[in-house]
């Protein structure tokens, strides 16, 4: 679908985006009956009041949950089901993550909240080593499945040091969790409520600026998307681009850009970062033998450094050009600096030209 | 002098004479130098967990009222400063302003020398301005500007000031504990003979890591004060909300606290006074001070959704901190109300200037984005880097992305 149309301004990017009309979607994988239009906040919380209503045992927690958080996703739900269900923790990420393997341990949903991914470290160890390879090291005695981490990640046009972080790479790099990313409100509530009930411990990164931003027809009943299936949201023959979250909308835009000067460009939103789908993004090399990969977090050492050495496993004599990363400087994420540091249109763009010109 | 004509004037006009004299010449000592000794009590007493508190009369005089006075109303018209310029969007990113608690921070400096290290969170700007910082360097910061005290690459979060051992301005609640008994080790170590106060707040109570610093600290006995600055809420949670024990002076268990009336300048600077002797000769001390914040948690946050404006409302009139000095001030005659108003205006004028001062001041360069990642030409790559933000021509500039086009059209 197109996603500029469903993506408001970007501030400090320059896409003068079109107001919201909307297309009709390439994904026919949801039914559009009952379709309103949200955004992705709204479609987040619808996706949680489902949760919580058709599973009795399923629980949300987190800092400053209760009034409805700070970016609106609980809204409702305390008053709904109850303190007993929908509740704060005190402000310890290492301890509601803990407590959230233990509540999973013992068959519950735990639905816990980090307030920005920025704050999730604390919590790493507990994620890595304990949520991670519980059923493992257990020989599937126990498992923590019924645990799902939320965490809004990434830029957000100011917020500096610690409010605008993409850590998935560091999650990526652990058997037995789940990254999940979506791109838009659509498919953000099918995609959490996969990760709910998904019966693995699942990490699902909320991209914060699209929070407000993102607005689309969402359909209002109860659906779910599947996991570690990859999307193709833009044909094409000459290049593929490969990315998630956020940065897809502006892949999109330089997309459009390159089709001007004739480069057909395949556009892949990968969805789940682990286990993600190799498949999908290597038959698309397959056909155009160029790919580029995009995301907001520090190059070194990004997710796309791992898609880039899988690709060229699988698809070595086909490629026509290097593997191409447009992707975050390796700075810490800079206050007044964001829009050198981010992988802008136009950087995206000028790496789409080299790559199909190499 | 006049006054010998006078003798032979008539007594009326000697009277009128006189007034007009004694009005000019002003008989009282100035009050920002006058230094005799004044014995205040304060508010309310002191609080102690495993230790004897310290008396509640606490010894002052004219010009360290005068200078608690001054500093706070500057510290205040500072933050609504702040505040109005971040509804401008002059400022961007996250703004957590420290109006209502500026008490802590004139106390806490007055028992202090600036060999003392200070280390707090976010809530920084009226600690950085105590500790010496200008206000040229508070706003430019601020506005991500190259006379900021972090060269305007760290922003409101991160104010740092080397020479007066003031380490900070911290983005993760609690993660300056453990950090802040670093600096307590590297002092005894070196026997300097002072001590560093680590501030937190009410929130960061309930991390792990300050449980895990404040062992280290008691197990070696580091010259390490920590400071809850409690103002009741962390963010939007209420104390009672998030902690079982919400008196934070007890949690230490082993180690000795004192609960502090921290809207109370006199009461904070004795606490200090006190809590610095005692952890020079014995290792860790928790203060608990109690205080209040008029803003939301930051300029994002109303304050309204999970306290009444009563409440606020009821706190600005009953414990404001500046009121107290005042009135203080007021009923000891030190000052006249007019004076106290002038120094007022005075300061407004001395934060307009700044501002606009600061306003002029241009974003530091591009150059500035790979700087400082590691230690100087110790860095990986940073060639390459640079050639990448200058090859695309439409990309915004910095100072576009933070909503204008030439600084000095504001």
């Amino acid at each position: 679908m197109a996603l500029r149309n469903i993506i408001g301004k970007r501030i400090g990017n320059g896409i003068g985006l079109v107001g919201r009309r909307s297309l009709s979607t390439s994904t026919s994988d949801v039914e559009n009956r009952n379709a309103k239009s949200m955004n992705l906040y709204s479609a987040i919380n619808q996706a949680l009041h489902l949760a919580l209503e058709t599973d009795p045992r399923a629980f949300v927690f987190g800092e400053d949950v209760s009034f409805g958080g700070v970016f609106r996703c609980t809204t409702g739900l305390a008053d709904r089901f109850g303190k007993a269900r929908v509740f704060n923790t005190p402000l310890c990420e290492q301890g509601i993550v803990g407590f959230g393997i233990g509540l999973a341990a013992m068959g519950n949903r735990a639905i816990a909240e980090i307030q920005f991914a920025d704050y999730i470290y604390p919590a790493f160890d507990q994620i890595v080593n304990e949520a991670a390879k519980f059923r493992y090291r257990s020989g599937n005695q126990f498992n923590c499945g019924g645990l799902t981490i939320r965490a809004p990640y990434g830029a957000v046009g100011h917020g500096g040091h610690y409010h605008s972080q993409s850590p998935e790479a560091f999650f990526c790099h652990v058997p037995g969790i789940k990254v999940v990313i979506p791109r838009s409100p659509r498919q953000a509530k099918g995609l959490l409520l996969s990760c709910i009930r998904d019966p693995n411990p699942v990490v699902f990164f909320e991209p914060k600026w699209l929070y407000r931003l993102a607005v689309e027809e969402v359909p209002e009943h109860d659906y779910m998307l599947p996991l570690s299936k990859a999307e193709v949201i833009r044909q094409g023959s000459d290049i593929t681009l490969v990315g998630w979250g956020a940065q897809l909308s502006i892949m999109e835009q330089a997309c459009i850009e390159a089709e001007k000067d004739g480069i057909s460009c395949e556009l892949i939103d990968l969805k789940t970062l682990i286990p993600w789908d190799k498949e999908t993004v290597e038959a698309s090399v397959r056909k155009t033998g160029r790919v580029l990969i995009s995301h907001e977090a520090p190059v070194t050492g990004g997710f796309g450094a791992e898609i880039s050495a899988s690709i060229v496993e699988r698809c070595f004599l086909r490629l026509e050009a290097p593997v191409a990363r447009v992707c975050g400087l390796d700075t810490p994420f800079p206050l007044v600096f964001e829009p050198f540091y981010m992988p802008s249109k136009n950087k995206v763009l000028d790496a789409i030209k080299a790559t199909v010109n190499y | 002098m006049a006054l010998s004509h006078l003798s032979s004037s008539s007594p009326s006009r000697c009277a009128n004479l006189l007034k007009l004299l004694s009005s000019a010449i002003s008989l009282r000592r100035p009050i920002s130098t006058d230094t005799t000794p004044i014995t205040v009590e304060t508010s309310v007493p002191f609080t102690a967990h495993q230790c004897e508190a310290p008396s509640r009369t606490v010894q002052t005089n004219a010009k360290e009222l005068a200078t608690f006075f001054r500093d706070m109303v500057v510290m205040r018209r500072m933050e609504i400063a702040a505040d109005s310029l971040y509804k401008a969007k002059l400022i961007r990113g996250f703004c957590h302003l420290y109006d209502g608690q500026e008490a802590v921070a004139v106390g806490m400096e007055a028992a202090l020398t600036k060999k003392d290290c200070i280390i707090t969170s976010y809530r920084d700007h009226c600690t950085f301005v105590a500790r010496g910082g200008t206000l040229l360097e508070v706003f430019a910061e601020l506005m991500g500007r190259q006379a900021g005290c972090s060269k305007g690459k760290g922003g409101s979060m991160h104010f740092y000031k080397k020479d007066s051992n003031f380490y900070g301005g911290h983005g993760i609640v609690g993660a300056q504990v453990p950090l802040g008994c670093g600096l307590a080790f590297a002092q005894k170590y070196c026997k300097d003979e002072a001590v560093t106060f680590a501030l937190y707040g009410d929130g960061a109570a309930n991390q792990g890591q300050l449980f895990e610093a404040l062992n280290i600290s008691a197990l070696w006995d580091l010259p390490a004060i920590l400071v809850c600055e409690n103002n009741h809420y962390g963010m939007g949670t209420a104390e009672w909300r998030a902690a079982k024990s919400p008196a934070y002076y007890k949690r230490g268990d082993y180690a000795p606290g004192l609960k502090v009336d921290g809207m109370d300048a006199l009461a904070v600077k004795q606490a200090c006074a006190f809590a610095k002797e005692h952890a020079l000769k014995n290792g860790p001390i928790i203060l608990e001070m109690d205080t209040y914040r008029y803003h939301g948690h930051s300029m994002s946050d109303p304050g309204s959704t999970y306290r009444t404006r009563d409440e606020i409302t009821g706190v600005r009139q009953e414990r404001d901190p500046i009121e107290r000095i005042r009135k203080l001030i007021l009923s000891h005659d030190l000052s006249t109300d007019k004076e106290l108003k002038d120094i007022e205006k005075e300061v407004r004028k001395e934060v307009d200037d700044a501002i606009a001062q600061a306003k002029e001041n241009p974003v530091p360069e591009p150059s500035e984005l790979f700087s400082d990642v590691y230690a100087k030409g110790l860095g990986v790559e940073s060639k390459y880097m640079q050639k990448s933000i200058y090859r695309h021509k439409g990309d915004e500039l910095p100072s576009q992305a933070f909503g204008y086009n030439n600084p000095s059209e504001h």
